[in-house]
């Protein structure tokens, strides 16, 4: 199976945060928003595992989709040395994404760090009339693709922790506003776990449905290995499921926060 | 592909179309893998660690990347020996590639109990798990002693009527009075190595990377250490060694041959190259052809000192 690729753009988005387009007519035809591409970092520096990334967004005529990485430690930082014109190995699209149902007008789609960035396509993808957004960011200099969100939503909110730019505060706290003044049908959560663990006590609250995407440390990528587990509920009990296959994204009253 | 080149290896009456198999653990049950290639490529599939009731396993994160190496303590999560002899084994047999089921239990009852059950099932050889690093009952309180491994094999024994391979632990002193406890109390066969325990420290949090505390060590880096252990297991007993650790491409695979491994495992190559198994057998094949070896039987044991 061909799992080697060409990336036809890198660009840096900030100090840390990159950003590959690449050539996939069967990755772009095949994905779905939400899931995720399994990425080879290279054989330098006996980095042996695939670095599992969230797919950005698809350009299904041209055949190429984007993924964003924030370099955070070995693998991360040998990817951000690719350059257009290299080849790539990337296994995907892997695992189950977002949920597209029509009888969902209004939605919101609440992003935090390195989490915002599978709500792209999905907002592009979302045949919801109403779409809001919600992304928070450390800082003024963390926030990235702004225009591109604006451009796939009705509503962009962004908040930053030290209130640099736009609102200060939590993502979560806006969502409770925006929901007290306009009901939604669905929400979706991605970032870390405990804005995840907030937006869903809050989705119940209002009694509206919600998925999150899950991230975990990876082996396979393929769900062979059992490796990238979180807490689930089960009919009678709790499990650990494999977010690579089962997830990342998941209904969010199944998952079991701790 | 040349017609003269015999791939074939014997593992004490169990013959393997080629001596490349999936190691437990890595390889689930076959399902995910057959997307990338056909499992009857493979010389055999040792699945999933199986317990006599279904396990939970650890609290993530399970896996932490080391250089060269990973460590996991994924704690034998599995669906049951039920589920599997029910579920799995039909999948499996939709492939010509032998089933190895891989066995573990809390206390030496279950293990007599695993044996008696999986004897009765469609699998062609059973590997004794007594290593696992990654749960506190069973495995390693048994498979880390000469005297354990050979209570627990010399009990099992009259259960199991097909290939009884005994898989075992690197976390010892001396890994050949193990592997020859293991064949007086009546193993066919003895595979190693299972994972070097170890642990990974996230100094910000200050944190163990594993939710489980420890893991073990498998990849690139421990494969020295299990040649050698493969090396010395392989002078020490008569019965056929199977050999893994760290294995990735066929000039890996040909080492542990060459040590005196009558078959291989690999597992952890898999997470980054899903075509490592098969890579490997094409390889061994291309240099069978360079170097005129008509049997890869003629490469077991053949290191040259």
């Amino acid at each position: 199976m061909n799992t080697k690729y060409k990336i036809v753009k890198a660009e840096h988005l900030n100090s840390d945060t990159f950003m590959l387009t690449v050539e996939s007519e069967i990755i772009s035809k095949r994905a779905r928003s939400g899931q995720i591409v399994n990425i080879k970092c290279g054989d330098e520096g006996g980095v042996l595992l695939r670095r599992p990334i969230s797919i950005c967004s698809v350009d299904r005529d041209k055949g190429t989709f984007d993924i964003v990485i924030q370099i955070r430690g070995k693998g991360t930082k040998i990817l951000s040395k690719y350059k257009a014109g290299d080849e790539i190995d990337i296994m995907g699209p892997l695992g189950q994404g977002f949920s597209l149902y029509p009888k969902h007008k209004k939605i919101i789609a609440v992003g935090g760090g390195i989490g915002i960035f599978p709500l792209l396509q999905l907002l592009k993808d979302h045949p919801a009339e109403n779409k809001k957004v919600i992304l928070g960011f450390r800082n003024k200099s963390c926030v990235i693709l702004e225009e591109e969100f604006k451009q796939a939503c009705n509503k962009l909110f962004i908040s930053t922790d030290d209130g640099s730019y736009c609102d200060k505060g939590l993502v979560t706290d806006i969502l409770r506003k925006e929901l007290d003044k306009e009901p939604a049908d669905m929400l979706f959560f991605c970032g870390p776990l405990a804005m995840m663990k907030v937006g869903v006590e809050i989705a119940k609250e209002y009694n509206i449905p919600c998925e999150v995407s899950m991230e975990q440390r990876m082996g396979c990528g393929i769900g062979a290995c059992l490796v990238c587990v979180c807490k689930t509920k089960n009919t009678d009990d709790w499990e650990y499921t494999q977010v690579c296959k089962k997830g990342p994204v998941f209904s969010g009253d199944k998952i079991i926060f701790d | 592909m040349s017609n003269n080149i015999d791939l074939k290896v014997n593992i004490a009456g169990l013959e393997l179309k080629n001596p490349v198999i999936a190691a437990s653990g890595c390889f689930g049950f076959g399902r995910e893998y057959s997307r990338y290639f056909d499992l009857s490529r493979l010389g055999g599939i040792a699945v999933k660690g199986l317990t006599p009731l279904p396990r939970k396993g650890n609290p993530p994160p399970r896996i932490a990347e080391t250089p060269s190496g990973i460590l996991n303590s994924v704690g034998l999560q599995n669906p049951g020996v039920h589920a599997f002899i029910e579920k799995e084994i039909p999948f499996l047999r939709g492939f010509n590639s032998a089933i190895i089921a891989n066995a573990s239990g809390n206390t030496i009852e279950e293990y007599e109990s695993m044996v008696e059950i999986l004897s009765n099932a469609d699998v062609d050889a059973i590997e004794l798990n007594l290593s696992c690093p990654n749960v506190k009952e069973g495995c390693l309180s048994f498979g880390s002693s000469a005297g354990g491994v050979y209570d627990v094999v010399s009990r099992v024994r009259k259960y199991a009527n097909k290939p009884l391979i005994v898989k075992l632990t690197p976390n010892v002193t001396d890994i050949t009075e193990i592997a020859k406890a293991a064949e007086d109390a009546g193993a066919d066969s003895v595979s190693l190595i299972n994972t070097i325990r170890g642990m990974a420290i996230d100094v910000k949090s200050r944190r163990p990377v594993l939710g489980n505390i420890t893991g073990g060590l498998s990849g690139p880096a421990v494969k020295p250490v299990a040649l050698r252990m493969v090396y010395e297991v392989s002078k020490a007993v008569k019965i056929p060694v199977i050999g893994m650790g760290g294995i990735s491409n066929c000039t890996d695979a040909i080492e542990f041959l060459l040590a005196g491994a009558s078959a291989v495992m690999i597992g952890t190559a898999g997470f980054e190259n899903p075509m490592a198994w098969v890579e490997t057998i094409d390889g061994i094949e291309a240099y069978m052809t360079a170097n005129s070896i008509d049997s890869v039987t003629e490469l077991i044991g053949g290191l040259i000192v």
